[in-house]
């Protein structure tokens, strides 16, 4: 096939997640940015889009777009401006962007997912961060995306009545995973014992249910198959299908709050746009902000019955060498949960695994690949499904 | 943290004249509230406890009457007349005044003459060492013969905050004079500082504020340590070449873990390791600590100090023992002393002594 008018992510470049007090979003941003260039031999980006959610807030600086063109060389060359839809903000991003080429506004596009949480302290932090949900009703009255998570997750166990110790797997495999990424922020695996005794932070959730909020920037190049240079053909990754799905805001005003309707609608139609579907996935890149999110979210594409998908998370499912591994370099939980960079993190884990490059998180044969973020209690779903392309 | 200041031009202090410490002295006052005693108010008994219990001070006590306290402690051991004095200086970060210097009150209490300096300095937990490097360079000079720094503080922890666990009272007072007479001649000593907002109060606030896990690897970690390994690097010393260490001790974890990563044993700093029983002293916390281990080291041993302050600063001191202490030591109460000396309270009496009840 010649792919000419397909759209494919050429180049990419990351940096550690953690909390890096010596980088700013400006730092951050340049570095990931000018890796990805590096990656993309030299691409020169016509336009930039910025994923973020806390800009404004936790670092008081809004215009990423021009902060970000100004700091590697781009002003004047590059149109570019911020993308903001909570911690989906990446993966809406990667969306826009493509659809820039698609347009034929642009041949070369840059995704930059930036986010810098740790200069502020935790109680300003969670104040931000409840800003994905509604704010007359859930955020103005203590809730925040982790509280609401946790009474879901009540409710969840008390519909489907199932040992509260059999969620162990989730972080234990993000854990797993996280060991061979070098700039994953906790690199060390974890016990099921050392997830029974952990403390709780909103009940049932214990701390290592919750993805710890991580500094970190990621960029991506894309451009049009007809752009494409041969010298990159070998590691394209094609971007076949991307949705953005929306739910009501507002958890109290969803019928069926256990089922993530925006993740189910944004995975169809992704599917669906690629031409493929749920059995041609060789992995799953979700969206771990909570076992929560982990559980709904497989049920919301069709990888589990409703109420039965805390049973993947024992049974071998989710690993590596599994029928759908999930959160191949650490996800959320493990690699370190950088906001509304997650999803562009997640488009990067993904490209790594379709070029072969994903070293001894490597699964045999990847060829087809679906990563997805979602905004609080997935009010928001973006969803792409990236492929490696066969070339004539 | 990123170092681009680390001018190679400016070396280890050592004085003209060499300098050390003619006497010293501790207080720790009586009261102590157990750490699950705050847990138990604030978080249902649960989660992990940062040391055992901290020293509180009376509703009769404060800076000025602690450092009074261990100044006499400090004179004592000197064998020395407070009219001998050239300096009175108190670093504290809870002077009982903003404006009206504590070094005064505690000279005209001790007897220390109307001609010296006196003052106050203030750098968060470091503030006495701070004082301490400036007698140093008075009697190093010559200016003075002796002057007398003290570190103590009773220190603000906000209720239900991580500090109210670990913010206590006490600390150290030392004279410095010259090292023949010595109990210890301070052999050199180097300081490090940055703008790192770790840790600060604002002017007309009750309670300081933290910028938690930053007051860790870039502030604490990264001054001790740059502190520390230059002035080895500079003396040619390695860790095995002290008897003792003593490092800031803002809980039981943090100087535990700075000490390994130097290269020092267990065996090293416990001794002068006091904050699981008295909690973090702020400007007193390494002083105190450098006072129980002079309470028992033997002549010729060396130790070292390194006192950390928000804002962020080291001071680290090479010291070495002296014969005068086996007989001046026992002159006053030992630090240990003032540490069995003990009477636990409950959260309610702690929020009465430190004045945490409004009453209009």
């Amino acid at each position: 096939m010649s792919f000419s008018d397909d759209v494919f992510i050429v180049g990419i470049g990351q940096t550690p997640l953690g909390e890096l007090w010596d980088l700013g979003l400006r730092d951050l941003g340049l570095q990931a940015l000018l890796t990805a260039v590096e990656d993309a031999q030299g691409l020169v980006p016509q336009a930039l889009y910025v994923a973020n959610m806390l800009g404004a807030s936790a670092s008081r600086q809004a215009n990423l777009g021009a902060l970000i063109c100004d700091q590697v060389g781009l002003a004047g060359q590059a149109e570019a401006l911020t993308v903001e839809a909570a911690e989906a903000s990446g993966g809406v991003a990667l969306q826009l962007a493509a659809n820039a080429i698609r347009a034929g506004s642009a041949d070369v596009v840059a995704v930059l997912g930036v986010e810098k949480v740790a200069d502020i302290v935790s109680s300003e932090l969670d104040a931000f961060v409840a800003q994905s949900l509604d704010a007359d009703f859930e955020s103005e009255i203590g809730m925040n995306a982790n509280s609401q998570a946790a009474l879901l997750l009540q409710r969840y166990l008390h519909e489907n009545a199932f040992p509260r110790e059999a969620l162990a797997g989730f972080p234990m495999i993000a854990h797993a995973n996280a060991v061979a990424n070098p700039h994953a922020m906790f690199r060390r695996a974890i016990s099921a014992e050392a997830y029974n005794k952990a403390a709780l932070v909103e009940p049932p959730l214990n701390f290592y249910d919750v993805a710890p909020l991580a500094d970190g920037a990621t960029a991506l190049i894309l451009t049009r198959g007809s752009c494409l240079p041969s010298t990159l053909r070998a590691q394209a990754v094609r971007l076949a299908g991307s949705a953005v799905a929306n739910s009501r805001l507002a958890l109290h005003d969803r019928l069926d709050p256990l089922f993530f309707d925006a993740a189910a609608l944004s995975s169809q139609r992704a599917l669906e746009r690629a031409g493929l579907s749920l059995e041609d996935l060789d992995f799953f890149e979700y969206s771990d902000i909570t076992t929560l999110h982990a559980l709904l979210s497989l049920e919301a594409i069709g990888a589990a019955p409703r109420g039965q998908s805390w049973k993947l998370a024992s049974d071998g499912s989710l690993a590596l060498d599994g029928s759908l591994p999930v959160a191949t370099m650490g996800g959320n939980k493990a690699r370190g949960f950088a906001l509304g960079a997650s999803g562009v993190f997640q488009a990067l884990e993904a490209t790594l695994q379709l070029r072969g490059k994903a070293g001894a998180n490597q699964i045999p044969n990847a060829r087809v690949g679906m990563v997805q973020s979602l905004a609080g209690n997935a009010s928001l779903a973006a969803t792409h499904v990236l492929t490696k392309p066969v070339w004539n | 943290m990123t170092d681009t200041h680390n001018h190679d031009h400016n070396p280890i202090h050592k004085p003209l004249k060499p300098v050390g410490i003619t006497g010293y002295g501790a207080y720790v006052p009586r009261y102590r509230l157990p750490a699950k005693e705050v847990a138990r108010i604030w978080s249902g008994g649960e989660g992990s406890l940062p040391i055992i219990e901290k020293a509180v001070a009376g509703l009769d006590e404060d800076v000025v009457t602690m450092s009074i306290e261990a100044a006499r402690n400090a004179l004592k051991r000197a064998e020395i007349d407070a009219s001998q004095l050239r300096a009175v200086w108190v670093g504290s970060e809870s002077h009982p005044y903003a404006v009206k210097p504590s070094g005064t009150i505690v000279a005209e209490a001790i007897g220390a003459p109307r001609s010296i300096q006196a003052g106050d300095w203030e750098f968060a937990c470091k503030a006495g060492t701070e004082a301490m490097v400036a007698a140093m360079a008075l009697v190093g000079s010559g200016m003075g013969e002796y002057g007398l720094a003290i570190g103590m503080d009773t220190a603000q922890g906000k209720p239900g905050d991580a500090l109210e666990y670990t913010a206590a009272s006490g600390g150290a007072a030392y004279i410095i004079g010259p090292a023949e007479t010595a109990l210890a001649e301070i052999v050199a000593s180097y300081s490090y500082v940055s703008d790192t907002p770790d840790f600060w109060r604002r002017a007309h606030a009750f309670y300081p504020e933290h910028g938690q896990r930053f007051t860790g690897e870039p502030a604490y970690f990264a001054h001790i340590t740059a502190a520390t390994e230059r002035i080895l690097a500079e003396s040619g010393y390695q860790a095995k070449d002290f008897n003792w260490a003593v490092f800031h001790q803002p809980n039981t974890k943090f100087p535990q873990r700075v000490a390994k990563s130097l290269g020092f044993t267990p065996e090293q700093i416990a001794p002068g390791l006091l904050v699981p029983h008295i909690g973090n002293t702020y400007s007193g916390s390494a002083l105190i600590g450098l006072s129980a281990i002079l309470d028992i080291a033997q002549p010729g041993e060396r130790v070292l100090m390194t006192s950390y302050g928000s804002g962020a600063g080291s001071d680290s001191f090479i010291i070495e023992v002296r014969e005068p202490i086996l007989q001046r030591r026992h002159n006053a109460l030992s630090t240990q002393d003032y540490i069995a000396r003990r009477t636990e309270i409950d959260y309610a009496t702690y929020v009465r002594f430190r004045g945490e009840i409004v009453i209009e």
